[in-house]
């Protein structure tokens, strides 16, 4: 007797049927920009150094955050941290706290004297930039990666620019800042501090080309009347003054009003407390609409600073505030003079109500045009009316924060090497952003975000400490990984026919001998990483 | 060693000393006593390694013993009647999987009305499912033919069915040799399955097949049952040869050499015949008999080859095609259609109806054969069913 | 842990044997499912967990039924294990057969499944799974619910839920869709053989599937498991959505997880973002007339009885023992 025919089949013989000719669907990976990266002005890979920290693999984060950003520990604790903000985990159970992972691995880097690999390859070409502060200090280290010769000249005492004038170092420890300004300096950047410039067009010729990041340290003008003397500071003096006397101790007296109700508002009015000030805001709209940020006014609030909304100051005679309220119309927005008036008593009053740029510098530079606003015109590669001549930071733009400032310089730099190569300058390509409808939230499960510990004393030290190593790794795991494969599997475990094949490094393929299109890979991938496209 | 024993109890033996590995059962009359019969040896110990299990339905108890078949050991169950309608998809099932299982027919009229004695409605029920189907005229034969049929049905690589005749044979106590261990053992080696399941060589037994496919599954199907007439011969020949019993074979052969009226019929009838014809053999007559051994396949040219010597042949049979006649004798007449041999039909005991000797050698003795003849049939009822309709003769006939 | 995806956590310590390159892979590409088919997914990762739980010693009898159409039709057999396939109302006898030969030949490492759809096992296997569970055969017999007769093309079976469309229970003006008051609960009725264990799983839960069957692989004696296994084709939904519905149907309740040993509720899976049954049936085109114009809403309150009760019997409100 022999093999019964056809009731009887060896395993596996199915392999032959190839149900992919089924197909009128079929799934691609897809990897997409998620929306962190995508509003993150420098540009940083927030979802890939977030996996690499979960998985324990914190130089290797470090290394590709300071690809886009040379202060992560300056950042992580500055940064306004739009990627929170658009997190998509938000909605979901609280963003990932991106901010406070990144201030840690910053810390760590400092505390292990991580450095930045030596430049080996040295292009001849040498480069200038104006001013030392993020944007400059960035674009210097950018500049010096792709290996081109970099001068830093700061105006100030020391480099550093607002992180170090205009965040007072409550928010950002000097140890932090500098350990992160050493560590540029050690590949080979030359930075000389108060190197004031006084026409941008001596240095053309001596230079192959120039980053202008001057920053805007220029206090605006205000519309209020002084008589008498009285004691009014600018806010970028107070700064520059506790920063470069820092042991002596400046005395503002006991009642300090502020003016203003940006950050730098806020920052002022958090300094003078600290210097033993009781101290008040004066602001001219609601409290709500104050452009600081929000968490920054309430930790004002409970450090004991008073805000006076719906107020302006008319005249500041001697010891005296003259201040008008104002009424405000809900509906039609609209502010209007009350009528009423009050007198205030001030040992000093701190004006914070914006800075401008000092473009002095510029006059000899005709074709370096000013907007006016009074920001220094440049095209889409960041040059300025003459080729050499490139400009970044707070100088271009009214956005002024730390991370547009380096997101510039990163850009600037790219653009800065092609100029000095003469290749094109690297495209700005953004992929499609995954929202979160795009993800598949059913895989994950709700875990409170880890809120880093904070100090409740008023002092000029940091009130926040970082992460431990495990916090580290159970807050990066809370990441959604949107729009990028994070090897869950479930594409692999849930195809009806097994049309996906793994690799033996994990890695996923889709077998479209097999694949019937049906999907479920597609729906079931919990970042939005599969995507489905007509067969055509 | 010869025993006086219940039929039953003589075919129980046989199939213990077979070893089978599994036996399933549900109780059924008139086959009860076979399967209590090998309860009991399974669970005395005398046939160690065996799983007797009771099960819940005949569906069950044949689909237990495809199971049993299908993953490599020899296996067993008995029915009756209803019980092979309820079965019937896995009758089906069974030989198109070609599992060399085996099961005793304890034969039995099929209801409604409902009814427990003999007759071979069950058996006619079955006729195309694929199986190997073998008649016992005796117990002695029964038990044979339980030996010979593992034997069979292992070599072909197909269930077989070892018709019995309920009650006539099952319940009825005669002397039976029964064959020692040792005997049985050196006839029938221990079953090698040809596929089975088995995790080191996975195989898939039971696949659907398409069209394209179908008629070609069916043809080796025809072909394996045509096959198996040698091989159901020759094991015949090695059982005859060993135990010294020609209790095998394709058919059984009484007195046909020089008859000019064979009779042929299947199972234990064929006794009775056998004296009726002895009687009127003394008186002149020349009759012979041939009992089917193998009704399934059908033994066409062995049948033919004996039957076309005669002038005629009766045919006695104990089913029918409702609205047709004899299902036998309608086979027969298909086979010696291109010969002058006339075939009749006798019609006899549905539903455990008597037989008697004086019956039959009334009819033998008839000067003309109606075609086909209900035996014994009561002509009274039936008048007063018909009444416009008048029958011709006191049986009635088709 | 922070997710439930198929490779666990980081650590990989929870990942799931699908997850696994190693995976058998007992049901491979090229079988005829639809796309989309639950039933394929459910059996694949059902056959891999009870692979893997007894060492690669399994054989499967499989009852006629969409499953074994698709996988086994000559010249192609998508089965990576030894698998039988006899008839449609017998695969528990058949697999009784294959435990009781394995056991004859002393060979009781294997482990023996017997599996098929929703009508194979509750409707017209019944009998034979009944008397599997009364000998206590020591087979493993997995339910693949779909909730009809698939491979026929749609129509009503025991499980079946009320008020469903099916191509024998079309909804007309005095009918909506099946009939309420029917339908069985086939875990109920093996439960009341009180063999050793009986689960209810998902393919919304592969994790869980995995575990019940991987413990019920290697228990001795009868042992039922009850997959709910969403079909495309018969309940109208796209492909695509397969595991979603899955899941939505343990998240309203109307498919509850639990496990039962000897016939007693043993534990039950807690429902973790508990859903109405809207969300779960709106998705789903044979209950389409429950939600249009016409639609009443006592028909949904019959189907939210049935949720509710679920609720309740199996434990699956947050202070389930789970």
């Amino acid at each position: 007797m022999t093999k019964p025919f056809a009731t009887v089949l060896e395993a596996s013989t199915s392999l032959n049927n190839k149900t992919g000719s089924w197909r009128t669907k079929r799934p691609e990976y897809v990897q997409s920009a998620s929306p962190c990266n995508v509003v993150c002005p420098a540009g940083e890979d927030i979802r890939l150094w977030l996996a690499l920290v979960k998985a324990g693999k914190f130089y290797e984060a470090w290394k590709i955050i300071t690809k886009d950003n040379p202060f992560p520990a300056a950042m992580g604790r500055i940064c306004y941290h739009t990627c929170e903000k658009i997190c998509n985990r938000e909605s979901f159970d609280g963003a990932v706290n991106i901010s406070a992972i990144e201030r840690s691995i910053g810390d760590m880097a400092i505390d292990q004297a991580w450095g930045f690999e030596n430049v080996t390859v040295n292009s001849g070409k040498n480069v200038l930039v104006v001013g030392g502060g993020p944007s400059g200090l960035a674009a210097a280290y950018f500049l010096r990666m792709l290996g081109h010769d970099v001068t830093v000249y700061e105006n100030h005492l020391k480099a550093g620019g607002m992180m170090r004038y205009g965040v007072p170092r409550y928010r950002l420890s000097r140890c932090v800042l500098d350990a992160e300004i050493k560590r540029i300096e050690n590949i080979g950047v030359k930075i000389v501090c108060q190197k004031k410039i006084t026409d941008i067009n001596a240095e053309i010729d001596d230079f192959d080309a120039i980053y202008l990041a001057m920053g805007a340290h220029k206090a605006s003008q205000t519309g209020v009347e002084i008589k008498n003397k009285p004691n009014i500071i600018d806010a970028v003096d107070l700064f520059k003054k506790v920063e470069d006397d820092f042991t002596n101790f400046l005395n503002l007296g006991n009642r300090v009003f502020v003016y203003g109700g940006g950050n730098t508002a806020i920052d002022a009015a958090r300094t003078a407390l600290r210097l033993g000030a009781s101290v008040k805001i004066i602001y001219r709209r609601t409290i709500h609409q104050m452009p600081a940020h929000t968490a920054e006014v309430n930790e004002a609030l409970a450090e004991g600073i008073e805000i006076l909304c719906l107020r302006t100051i008319s005249c500041i005679d001697g010891s005296k505030v003259f201040v008008n309220k104002m009424n405000y119309d809900e509906e039609y927005d609209i502010l209007t003079p009350s009528g009423k008036t009050e007198i205030l008593h001030a040992d000093s009053v701190i004006f914070a109500i914006g800075q401008s740029v000092d473009v002095n510098v510029l006059h000899g530079a005709k074709n370096i045009k000013i907007s006016e606003k009074g920001t220094i015109e440049i095209d889409k590669n960041m040059t300025t009316g003459i080729p050499s001549v490139f400009a970044g930071g707070d100088v271009v733009s009214e956005k002024r924060t730390v991370t547009n400032a380096i997101g510039h310089a990163k850009k600037a730099a790219g653009c800065i090497d092609a100029y000095l190569r003469n290749t094109t300058p690297p495209l700005d390509i953004r992929s499609e952003v995954t929202n979160l409808k795009k993800l598949n939230v059913a895989y994950f499960k709700k875990s409170a975000k880890i809120t880093a510990p904070e100090w409740q004393n008023i002092s000029f030290e940091e009130r926040n400490i970082s992460y431990s190593k495990k916090e580290l790794m159970t807050e990066a795991s809370r990441c959604f990984s949107c729009g990028s494969c994070f090897h869950c599997d479930n594409c692999y475990g849930y195809c009806p026919d097994n049309a996906i094949t793994k690799r033996a490094n994990g890695d996923l393929e889709i077998n479209y001998n097999y694949c019937k299109g049906c999907g479920i890979c597609a729906t079931e991938c919990p970042c939005g990483a599969i995507k489905m496209v007509s067969n055509d | 060693m010869r025993y006086q024993l219940e039929g039953s109890q003589a075919i129980a033996k046989a199939v213990a000393l077979c070893r089978p590995k599994v036996v399933c059962a549900y109780p059924i009359t008139p086959q009860t006593h076979v399967v209590e019969g090998i309860g009991e040896v399974v669970r005395s110990g005398e046939l160690s390694d065996c799983k007797f299990i009771n099960v819940e339905s005949e569906m069950a108890a044949l689909s237990v013993a495809i199971g049993s078949q299908a993953t490599g050991v020899r296996s067993y169950t008995a029915t009756s009647s209803q019980g092979l309608l309820y079965m019937m998809e896995a009758v089906y099932n069974a030989s198109g999987l070609e599992l060399p299982i085996v099961m005793t027919l304890g034969n039995r009229a099929i209801g409604s009305p409902i009814n427990i004695w003999n007759d071979h409605s069950d058996a006619m029920a079955g006729r195309d499912s694929g199986w190997i189907m073998l008649f016992a005229e005796t117990n002695q034969e029964a038990l044979d033919l339980h030996i010979q049929a593992f034997k069979i049905a292992e070599k072909i690589g197909l269930p077989v069915m070892v018709c019995v005749d309920g009650f006539i044979l099952t319940h009825a106590y005669e002397p039976v040799d029964i064959p020692s261990q040792k005997e049985v053992d050196a006839f029938l080696p221990s079953y090698v399955p040809t596929v089975s399941l088995d995790i080191h060589k996975p195989l898939a037994i039971g696949t659907m097949v398409s069209p394209e496919y179908f008629m070609e599954v069916r043809y080796l199907a025809h072909q394996k049952q045509i096959d198996a007439l040698q091989v159901i011969c020759c094991i015949g020949e090695e059982f005859k040869k060993q135990f010294g019993r020609n209790s095998g074979g394709l058919l059984s052969e009484y007195k046909t050499e020089d008859a000019e009226v064979i009779v042929v019929t299947l199972g234990s009838i064929a006794g009775t015949i056998k004296d009726v014809i002895d009687d009127l053999n003394s008186r002149g007559k020349k009759f012979g008999v041939i009992s089917i051994v193998s009704y399934r396949p059908f033994p066409a040219d062995a049948l033919k080859d004996s039957l076309k010597r005669a002038k005629m042949v009766i045919v006695v049979e104990k089913a029918f095609a409702v609205g047709i006649g004899g299902i036998l004798s309608h086979e027969i007449e298909l086979i010696m259609k291109d010969t002058e041999v006339e075939v009749f039909s006798i019609i006899a005991g549905l539903g455990g109806r008597s037989i008697t000797k004086p019956m039959l050698q009334e009819y033998f003795l008839r000067k003309k054969y109606e075609k086909a003849t209900f035996l014994g049939l009561k002509k009274k009822i039936i008048a007063d069913k018909y009444e416009v309709r008048s029958c011709s003769n006191q049986e009635g006939s088709v | 842990m922070s997710s439930s995806t198929l490779s666990g956590e980081s650590s990989k310590k929870n990942s799931t044997i699908q997850s696994r390159r190693s995976r058998n892979n007992s049901l491979t590409s090229g079988h005829r499912a639809c796309q989309g088919c639950g039933e394929a997914l459910g059996a694949r990762c059902a056959i891999d967990a009870a692979y893997h739980a007894a060492a690669g010693k399994i054989t499967v009898v499989n009852a006629t039924g969409c499953l074994e159409v698709f996988s086994c039709s000559f010249p192609e057999n998508a089965w990576n294990v030894p698998w039988l396939h006899s008839l449609f109302g017998n695969a528990a006898a058949v697999a009784t057969g294959v435990a009781a030969a394995l056991h004859s030949q002393g060979k009781e490492d294997v482990r023996v499944i017997a599996q098929g759809g929703d009508g194979a096992t509750g409707d017209i296997g019944m009998g034979c799974l009944s008397g599997m569970f009364d000998r206590n055969d020591d087979v493993l017999y997995i339910c693949y619910d779909n909730q009809a007769y698939m491979n026929t093309g749609v129509q009503r079976s025991g499980t079946t839920p009320p008020l469903a469309r099916t191509a024998t229970t079309v909804p007309h003006k005095n009918y909506a869709g099946s009939d309420p008051q029917t339908g069985k609960n086939v875990a109920q009725i093996a439960m009341a053989h009180e063999i050793p264990y009986v689960a209810t799983a998902s393919i919304g839960n592969i994790q869980d599937l995995e575990k019940k069957v991987s413990k019920a692989i290697n228990i001795r004696g009868s042992k039922y498991v009850h997959v709910h296994v969403p079909c495309p084709l018969g309940w109208g939904y796209d492909t695509a959505e397969t595991i979603k519905i899955a899941r939505l149907a343990i998240q309203c309740g109307l498919f509850p997880l639990f496990e039962a040993e000897y016939g007693k509720l043993a534990r039950s899976t807690a429902i973790e973002d508990p859903i109405s049954i809207e969300d779960y049936l709106k998705p789903q085109k044979r209950f389409a007339h429950l939600f249009g114009k016409n639609a009443s809403s006592e028909s949904l309150d019959i189907l939210r009885k049935i949720a509710n009760s679920n609720i309740e019997k199996y434990r699956l409100g947050k202070t389930a023992d789970d």
